[in-house]
C-alpha cells in the first residue's frame, strides 16, 4: 500500500498544528463560530445532532493494521468505545470533542492518516474497488490511480471551493463494485486493442435529491493524461456549475442541463488547452507509487481445497468469501450487519480484532467497503477456518453479504442533523424480520438500502428494495422504491407509492420479496425477476 | 412553551437555557416565551454555545418534551443505543422518544 513520504508526513503534521492552534483560538474566543466553522469542516469536523462528528479519510478503503488499530484506540480515547464506517468507505466518530480533536487528529498522522477534504464544497474521498490487487477479474490494480488522483486532488487550490462536494470512483473491472456509475466522476481502467492502459471516464452520476446514472463520456483516455483529463472535467464544472442553488449545483445537473455533448465538447476544448500546460504528473510518479502496491509474497503450490464439514462455517464460505486471483487464497468478508444490528458500526474492541486479525491472515491488509462492510484481501484457504472461528467469537460472522441483512443504512435521525426520519431502526426490524440464515438463502441476493433523507447517503436510489425516510407532518414516514442497482448495471430505483410508517414498511418490504419469489424463475436475483415482471405485481401486492 | 437549545462550544454536548445558564438536561429548559432571540444573541456572544435555536416544547409531571421527534432524540440520545441515551437506566427513555 501506498507510504507516506516525508512531504506527505509533513503536510499531514503541519495541518494538525495548524488545525490545533486554530482550535485553541475558537475556544479563547479569538475566532466566532462563522469564522471557525469552515476550518472544523476542512478538517472532517462536523457538528451533528448530539455532538462534534469526526469523519476520517481511509482513501480507496485501503489500511493496514496500525492503522485499523488506532482507529480503535481512538474511539476508546476520544470517543465512546465505537466507530461507524460509512458509504464513501470512512469511518465516523460520532461524539468527539472540540477540545480533544487535534489530539485525535495527531494519532491518526502517526500512522499516515488524517480527515482532510472529507467534508465541504472539494473533491471528496476517492473510493475504489474493494477487491483490488486481490480478485482475477480486474484490468489492473486500480488503487495506485486512485492514490495518484487522490494526491492530484488533495489540497488542489483550484478545486478547494467548488459548487458542490466532488466524489470519484475509481474501478478496473467489468464488475462493478464501487457504484461507479453513481459517481460525479467514474473511471474505468481498461486495455485498448494494443493492451495498453487507459481511462474510460463517466461523468454526472449521484443520487440525492435529483439522481442520475453517470453518462460514459470517453471511451479510452491515454493513461499518462488521466489526470489531464479529470482536470479539465472538473475545470468546466468549476466554471459553470451554479452557485446560485445549492440543490442545482452537481456537475449532474450540469451534465443534464447543457447536455453531454456540449459539455464534453467544453471538456476537449480545456483538455487541449491543458495538454500544452504541464500538469500531468510524469509518467514515473505513477510508477513509484505502483511500486507500493506490490502482490504479498503469496505460496505457491497451495491446495484450494476446504474442510466444509461444519455447516456454520460453509455457509459464511458460501456466502461472504469470493475468489482470489492467486491459487490457495481467497477473499474473505467480515459483515457488519449482524442481525439486529445498526449497519456499520464497529466497537473499539472489534476494531482492534480485525486489525490483529488482518496481521495474522490477510498480509496485514484490510478494506472498507462502500456497503460498510470490512474484507481481509488475501486469507489462505487453509486459515480459513481459524479466521471465522476468531470472527464467530468477536460476533462478526454474520453470513449475510447481498442479502437482504446487508442492508446499507445511513445513520438517520438518531445521529445525523439534516435527517428527517430514522433509518436505523428500520434495517434492525428487516435484519430481525428476514434474519434466518434458510430464509435469506432462498431469496439470494438482494441488496436494500435506506436513507433518512433525500440526501441519499444510504443510496435509497440503488436498492433493489430502497426506503427513504420522510418527515410527514412531524412524523416518520417511509417510500418503498425498486429497481434500483449500482453495479455495471446500475439503474434508479422507482417509487412504489405512498409511504408507510415504520413496521408498514417493514411489512411491505416482506410483502414485495414475497412477490419476487412466487414469481422468481430459475437463478433470477430479485432485481431480475423485478425488471421482467415490472412493478405492477409488486404495487397490487403491497397496496391492494 | 418555547424554549432554547444549543451545543457547547468544548465537547458539543446538547445542551438547555435555564434562565441563568446551561444545562444538559432538558427538564431543566426554562420557558423563554417570545425572548429567545435575544437569549440566543447574548449566549452565542459570549462563545460558549454553538448552533443556538428556539423550539417548542410542552412541559407535564414527567417533565418537558420537545414537540418534535428530532428534538426528543437531541434530547434523549439515540433511539438505538439504549447505553448512549441520558437515562441508559430507564427501558422507557425510547418511548418517550418515540
Amino acid at each position: 500500500m501506498y507510504k507516506y513520504d516525508e512531504y506527505d508526513q509533513q503536510m499531514v503534521d503541519t495541518r494538525v498544528a495548524e488545525f490545533r492552534d486554530q482550535v485553541r483560538r475558537r475556544l479563547a474566543g479569538e475566532l466566532t463560530e462563522d469564522q471557525f466553522k469552515p476550518l472544523r469542516l476542512q478538517n472532517g469536523l462536523y457538528l451533528q445532532l448530539h455532538a462534534y462528528m469526526l469523519r476520517v479519510a481511509v482513501p480507496y478503503g485501503t489500511m493496514n493494521s496500525a492503522q485499523m488499530k488506532v482507529l480503535g484506540d481512538i474511539a476508546d480515547k476520544y470517543d465512546r468505545g465505537y466507530g461507524h464506517f460509512t458509504t464513501r468507505t470512512n469511518i465516523q466518530y460520532n461524539w468527539i470533542k472540540l477540545e480533544d480533536t487535534p489530539d485525535a487528529l495527531a494519532d491518526l498522522a502517526k500512522v499516515e492518516m488524517h480527515a482532510i477534504q472529507t467534508s465541504g464544497n472539494c473533491i471528496r474521498n476517492i473510493s475504489s474497488d474493494q477487491y483490488a490487487g486481490a480478485s482475477a477479474d480486474e484490468v489492473v490494480d486500480p488503487r495506485p490511480y486512485a492514490e495518484l488522483l487522490r494526491q492530484w486532488s488533495s489540497f488542489h487550490p483550484e478545486f478547494l471551493v467548488l459548487p458542490r462536494k466532488f466524489k470519484i470512483a475509481v474501478i478496473a473491472s467489468e464488475i462493478d463494485r464501487a457504484a461507479m456509475r453513481l459517481h460525479d466522476i467514474g473511471i474505468n481502467l481498461v486495455r485498448n486493442e494494443a493492451g495498453e492502459v487507459g481511462a474510460e471516464f463517466y461523468v454526472g452520476g449521484g443520487m440525492g435529491r435529483t439522481p442520475f446514472v453517470a453518462k460514459k463520456i470517453k471511451d479510452f483516455v491515454p493513461i499518462d493524461q488521466m489526470v489531464t483529463y479529470a482536470e479539465a472535467c472538473v475545470r468546466v464544472y468549476n466554471r459553470y456549475g451554479r452557485r446560485d442553488n445549492k440543490y442545482k449545483a452537481r456537475i449532474k445537473i450540469l451534465v443534464h442541463e447543457l447536455g453531454l455533448e456540449a459539455y464534453s465538447k467544453e471538456v476537449d476544448a480545456e483538455f487541449a488547452h491543458l495538454l500544452s500546460q504541464p500538469i500531468e504528473p510524469p509518467l514515473a510518479e505513477l510508477e513509484r507509487i505502483q511500486a507500493m502496491f506490490f502482490d504479498p509474497a503469496f505460496e505457491t503450490g497451495l491446495s484450494d481445497e476446504l474442510d466444509l464439514s461444519d455447516p456454520d462455517f460453509r455457509l459464511w464460505v458460501e456466502r461472504n468469501t469470493y475468489a482470489h486471483k492467486a491459487p490457495g487464497y481467497v477473499i474473505a468478508n467480515v459483515s457488519l450487519k449482524p442481525i439486529g444490528g445498526i449497519p456499520g458500526d464497529a466497537t473499539s474492541d472489534q476494531i482492534r480484532l480485525m486489525a490483529d486479525l488482518a496481521k495474522d491472515y490477510s498480509f496485514d491488509e484490510l478494506r472498507v467497503t462502500h456497503a460498510q462492510n470490512i474484507v481481509f484481501p488475501h486469507v489462505k484457504k487453509s486459515d480459513l477456518y481459524a479466521l471465522w472461528q476468531k470472527l464467530e467469537k468477536a460476533d462478526l460472522s454474520t453470513p449475510n453479504l447481498d442479502t437482504v441483512g446487508d442492508i446499507i443504512a445511513c445513520p438517520g435521525l438518531d445521529y445525523c442533523s439534516l435527517a428527517n426520519a430514522r433509518s436505523i431502526p428500520v434495517a434492525q426490524k428487516i435484519s430481525e424480520r428476514f434474519g434466518s440464515a434458510e430464509r435469506q438463502a432462498e431469496i439470494g441476493e438482494l441488496k436494500l438500502k435506506i436513507s433518512g433523507c433525500i440526501n441519499a447517503c444510504g443510496h435509497h436510489h440503488a436498492g433493489h428494495i430502497g426506503i427513504l425516510g420522510v418527515d410527514k407532518k412531524g412524523k416518520e414516514n417511509y417510500q418503498l422504491l425498486l429497481g434500483g442497482s449500482e453495479g455495471a448495471d446500475t439503474s434508479l430505483a422507482k417509487i412504489t407509492g405512498p409511504g408507510f410508517d415504520e413496521d408498514g414498511v417493514v411489512d411491505a418490504t416482506e410483502k414485495a420479496i414475497d412477490v419476487y419469489l412466487a414469481n422468481k424463475q430459475g437463478d433470477e436475483r430479485f432485481l431480475d425477476t423485478y425488471r421482467r415482471i415490472g412493478m405492477a405485481p409488486f404495487k397490487e401486492a403491497i397496496y391492494g | 412553551m418555547k424554549i432554547v437549545t444549543a451545543n457547547d462550544l468544548k465537547s458539543g454536548a446538547v445542551i438547555w437555557w435555564t434562565g441563568v445558564g446551561w444545562s444538559l438536561d432538558v427538564n431543566e429548559a426554562a420557558d423563554v416565551g417570545d425572548d429567545g432571540a435575544k437569549v440566543i444573541a447574548r449566549e452565542e456572544g459570549a462563545q460558549n454555545a454553538v448552533s443556538a435555536y428556539v423550539i417548542d416544547a410542552e412541559k407535564d409531571e414527567q417533565g418537558v418534551r420537545p414537540a418534535h421527534i428530532k428534538e426528543r432524540i437531541r434530547a434523549f440520545g439515540p433511539t438505538v443505543r439504549l447505553d448512549l441515551t441520558v437515562k441508559p437506566a430507564d427501558a422507557n427513555a425510547v418511548n418517550w422518544v418515540i
